[in-house]
């Protein structure tokens, strides 16, 4: 995108009908490091690639719990993620006092979307300039959705943001059909692998990436959106890990996949 | 006019005149509070049984000690789930009906497959009553809210009342106004978990019988209403058979000779 004289302002149009300030904002989604969201019927489940600003600094946190059916995990400018956030929480602890039950996601997202189109539409303000992915449980089910900056949400089976995120979402392109049917294990180890692909060649160890995961077991009973802790992402990662030694497994046979893969028995 | 006006706010401290002055100092606006009922309905009674709730009162409507309305539903369905009987001030319970419309109508536009169960309504009428309680202005009810849900564990009965202080609560058996003193001791004894819906309506009977004989603003004219995951389901209205043949009735100052 280059410069030109329809960008100054986020209420100026340009003459093709494009809002640039808009468009900019969602360019700094892209900078963020990556972020993937899928879903089965049941299990919502969020991973995050953990940056760091140096190697003194602790990495960003870019998963927040938004109330106990939901959580987001966000990429681009961490700061007016953490807004956001706080904001969806308040509307969900608002309407769970009014009505005692959570907030269905579908609407949690829209009021979401409808804050971030106001500030596509005054002069005095700036678009958020944060992608976030909504993972939520509610009667109907697990859904996803993707917030962009420019008020717009969809609702997905299983999509990434973030830098390099184009090589998660061709991995999930290849497998989201059958997620629907998944057990979360599956999912969180789908999402592990779609986190990898982003790393492109960086080692994947459970210090650098966050997943969190929220659904309703079988049962009926419902398992409140968490933060799966350090040790058992290592544990899964380590069992992947094992299971791509054998040639039988799919993701194995793509390109990106063979440079890692032929890393990994060199490591150890 | 003027005239009369000064010579109020300069004279004695009267009714008219106190009202009048707090009148102008408000900026004209007459107190708008709530301070008695007028049309009133009468006890309404509710039980969870075997399939959902079971809901049941008169069609009576009272103004004071005049039996002034004989055909008013005061049971009413309230989105796909849930029943709301209300005794106490009717037009407040009018009032209330068009709040619930309101939020059943922007859920059932949302079309997004959630729907207001019972619980979510009766938190919401809980949250209603109680500030309006607040503001001293209060919406002259108590109601009753019960309803069915499928939920993740299969249907979920559900039955509640909040009155026009805000105190709620949730039960298997509840009834409102000269129903509490009347009905509840019966329901008490009687209840039983997974009744049958002819078990249910027997039992609702036997309150409203009892509820007939000894509440002097109740009537003859009943109306009994069901919800069931299938859906609410309000019956005609109809009367119970009374008893008057007491030998007392009959002979009324047998035990006491009186002048009349």
């Amino acid at each position: 995108m280059f410069r030109n004289q329809y960008d100054t302002d986020v209420t100026t149009w340009s003459p093709q009908g494009r809002l640039f300030q808009v468009e900019y904002a969602m360019e700094a989604v892209k900078q963020g490091s990556a972020c993937v969201g899928l879903r089965s019927r049941t299990h919502a489940v969020l991973a995050a690639a953990n940056k760091a600003a140096s190697e003194l600094s602790s990495h960003q946190r870019k998963v927040f719990r938004v109330a106990e059916h939901a959580g987001v995990a966000l990429a681009g400018l961490t700061a007016d993620g953490r807004v956001l956030s706080r904001f969806l929480r308040s509307e969900c602890i608002n309407h769970s006092f009014v009505y005692e039950s959570p907030l269905p996601v579908s609407r949690l997202a829209l009021r979401l979307a409808d804050k971030a189109q106001v500030c596509t539409q005054r002069s005095w303000k700036r678009p958020y300039g944060v992608g976030l992915l909504v993972a939520g449980l509610d009667e109907t089910g697990a859904h996803l959705y993707y917030n962009c900056p420019s008020g717009n949400y969809f609702e997905y089976q299983a999509f990434a943001i973030g830098s390099r995120s184009q090589a998660a979402k061709t991995f999930l392109e290849r497998r989201f059909e059958k997620y629907n049917d998944y057990t979360p294990e599956q999912l969180i180890k789908d999402a592990l692998s779609a986190i990898k692909e982003t790393l492109q060649g960086e080692k994947l160890t459970s210090s650098n990436c966050t997943v969190a995961i929220v659904g309703r077991k079988d049962d009926g009973t419902m398992e409140p959106f968490e933060t799966i802790d350090a040790k058992r992402i290592q544990e899964i990662i380590d069992s992947m890990e094992a299971a791509e030694e054998a040639p039988t497994e799919p993701s194995a046979m793509q390109q990106e996949e063979e440079g890692t893969d032929a890393a990994a028995p060199m490591d150890i | 006019m003027e005239e009369q006006k000064w010579d109020q706010s300069m004279g004695g401290f009267n009714a008219a005149s106190r009202s009048q002055m707090a009148e102008a100092a408000a900026g004209g606006e007459e107190s708008q509070r709530t301070l008695y009922p007028y049309v009133t309905g009468t006890s309404v009674i509710a039980l969870k049984y075997k399939d959902g709730v079971i809901m049941a009162c008169d069609t009576g409507a009272s103004y004071g000690s005049t039996l002034r309305y004989k055909s008013v539903e005061r049971i009413k369905a309230v989105g796909k789930h849930s029943l709301i009987g209300g005794s106490g001030e009717f037009s407040d319970f009018q009032e209330i009906l068009r709040y619930l419309d309101e939020l059943t109508l922007s859920d059932h536009m949302w079309d997004d497959g959630n729907s207001l169960g019972p619980k979510e309504i009766h938190s919401y009428l809980t949250r209603v009553m109680y500030n309006r309680r607040n503001k001293f202005d209060p919406l002259w009810n108590a109601l009753i809210l019960g309803g069915v849900k499928m939920g993740p564990k299969g249907a979920e009965k559900y039955l509640g009342m909040v009155n026009m202080i805000g105190t709620h609560f949730e039960e298997n058996h509840i009834a409102t106004g000269f129903g509490n003193h009347l009905a509840i001791p019966i329901l008490r004894a009687e209840w039983r978990e997974d009744m049958t819906f002819e078990e249910a309506v027997k039992l609702v009977e036997k309150c409203l019988l009892v509820l007939l004989y000894r509440d002097r603003s109740s009537i003859n004219k009943f109306q009994v209403a069901k919800i069931t995951t299938e859906g609410a389901t309000i019956y005609p209205p109809y009367s119970l058979k009374t008893f008057w043949g007491f030998s007392h009735f009959e002979n009324p100052a047998q035990g006491a000779v009186g002048s009349w």
